[in-house]
């Protein structure tokens, strides 16, 4: 049988994915560790991406509150808002919005680096230098992405969420507390824990990819503009993807 | 040991004992495309040796795979009396910091300043020495290209021509036994490209270190070679000193010194 050039080229590529994953996991955990240049990764990686979450982390809290009141107002339900608003941002549009953020800014960022360094041998250099390049750049970019998404939608649920009190405060008033401790109180822990794990592999995925992307970038300016470009494509449809894996756990092991 | 005395001297001229680098039987392609075939060498101690061909011929293949960094299919590689391609990650590490290795396209870290540059390499193969040491070896070795005051600018401020001496700089500071040129002189204006020849010549003279040079200009290999190698068809289709090579009779070799 032959597969179609397109769908054999997934299939390969699907698995050059998986071998290079493969790679990391039997690498991380051998010396020698690259801690300075994980504890640089994380700060470059969270820092470049903080304003951004927070900016449409706030937005999106604010507008989806005012977007829903009407509905809510018909259904005389008004009160419930911030509960609404609460499980919506925290179990799910707060971690996909902003890991498909995250895979546009870093994912983005990291193909189009390692694209550059692997097209002007800088990664032949580093390797010729006594470095492994592999441990050097990819383990630690995507460890610090693994670690530092689930820590930037954390904080973007919380400015998320206030900017969803001032959506409230639009019309009518409620007081900060009041606001706080409907939302607490509607939230279980069952809602908070698997959208908190999921962000992990969230940003596992948007490493590993732009990564992968950046690695085997082809030769030419033209070749690193296509690897940032397919990481953040290929990165947001994997994110999709986990989610949708992600909510029939959750489902069956009852977390809902 | 003892063997040696038995061996025919045209053997001899094969195996010399200062051999610094040998490269024997080397195959590699890329899918169909074959770009080495057979390719035999030897690197003596204390020569320069260019190596000419066209481009897209292999040399870059070549010289990589003189440290490691590309596997060839078939063929052995010796380098300063170890077989490269049997070692172990530490051993071959070993020997990168005796061979220097200047990069076609620089390969300067972006993300660092030069000083960075130079440091990452004394850096990272773990040698013993305090910053003051290599603060020290860091100016010493930007005097020697005589480029100490870009020590804290970024390489995208520089010049092509700096940027080439950097990256010089850079292969120079662990003071290698052995330096692999790759066409140091490609891109830069006539007079830069003369400017980094004099510098390499200096630097043999210091160092006392033996080099291959890939090259395919003119100037370059005059100046420079003790014996140039023509790779042609992937193998080595002649050798011998500047002169030689052009008074050859051969079409094939007359195409570059037309
Ligand atoms: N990693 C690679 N994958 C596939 N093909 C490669 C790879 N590296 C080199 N080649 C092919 O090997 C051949 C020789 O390449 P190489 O870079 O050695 O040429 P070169 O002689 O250095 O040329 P130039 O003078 O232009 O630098 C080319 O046809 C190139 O396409
Ligand atoms: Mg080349």
């Amino acid at each position: 049988m032959v597969l179609p050039a397109k769908t054999a080229r997934f299939f390969q590529e699907t698995g050059d994915v998986a071998k290079f994953t493969g790679r990391f996991f039997s690498q991380w955990f051998r010396p020698r560790y690259e801690v300075t240049e994980f504890f640089r990764q994380c700060f470059v990686i969270g820092y470049k991406s903080l304003p951004l979450i927070g900016l449409t982390g706030f937005i999106m809290g604010l507008v989806l509150t005012m977007q829903l009141r009407p509905s809510l107002v018909e259904y005389g339900v008004e009160s419930q808002l911030p509960a609404m608003v609460g499980i919506a941002i925290v179990r799910e549009i707060g971690p996909v919005i902003m890991a498909l953020i995250f895979a546009g800014k870093i994912g983005s960022s990291i193909g189009a680096e390692l694209g550059s360094m692997k097209v002007t041998e800088q990664i032949d250099a580093m390797e010729v230098s006594g470095t492994n390049p592999f441990k050097y750049l990819v383990v630690t970019r995507v460890f610090a992405a693994t670690m530092m998404l689930p820590v930037l939608v954390l904080l973007g649920d919380a400015i998320s969420l206030y900017g969803s009190y001032l959506g409230v405060n639009i019309r009518g008033i409620t007081s900060f507390r009041l606001y706080w401790a409907q939302i607490f109180d509607n939230l279980a822990f069952s809602d908070v824990i698997p959208a908190f794990i999921k962000t992990f592999f969230f940003g596992f995925a948007v490493g590993i990819i732009g990564s992968y992307k950046g690695f085997h970038s082809s030769k030419g300016t033209e070749g690193v503009g296509r690897s940032a470009n397919s990481a953040v494509v290929v990165s947001s449809i994997l994110i999709f993807i986990i989610d949708l894996i992600a909510v029939q756990i959750t489902d069956l092991l009852g977390f809902n | 040991m003892t063997e040696e005395l038995f061996i025919p001297e045209s053997a001899l001229i094969k195996k010399r004992s200062d051999e610094v680098i040998s490269v024997r039987n080397l195959y590699k392609s890329f899918g169909k495309n074959k770009v080495l075939i057979d390719f035999s060498a030897s690197l003596y101690a204390g020569e320069n040796v260019v190596v000419l061909g066209k481009s897209g011929s292999g040399k870059s293949v070549l010289i990589k795979c003189n440290i490691g960094l590309i596997r060839p299919d078939q063929g052995s590689i010796e380098v300063l009396g170890k077989r490269i391609l049997e070692l172990e990650q530490d051993e071959l590490d070993k020997i990168r910091a005796k061979v220097g290795f200047l990069f076609q396209s620089n390969a300067l870290y972006d993300s660092m300043t030069v000083r960075e540059n130079l440091e990452f390499q004394l850096r990272r193969h773990r040698i013993k020495i305090s910053q003051q040491e290599v603060d020290e070896l860091v100016k010493n070795t930007l005097e020697d290209v005589g480029l100490v005051h870009t020590i804290d600018m970024m390489p995208v401020e520089l010049s092509g021509g700096m940027r080439k001496r950097i990256a010089l700089a850079r292969t120079l500071i662990l003071k290698p036994e052995i330096i692999l040129y790759d066409e140091p002189t490609t891109g830069l204006d006539p007079i830069t490209g003369k400017g980094i020849i004099e510098l390499m010549l200096a630097i043999q003279n210091k160092y006392k270190s033996s080099s291959i040079i890939i090259s395919h200009d003119m100037n370059c290999v005059r100046m420079v070679s003790d014996r140039v190698i023509m790779l042609i068809d992937g193998a080595c289709y002649a050798e011998g000193t500047y002169e030689e090579i052009i008074k050859m009779n051969d079409p094939k070799i007359k195409e570059f010194f037309e």
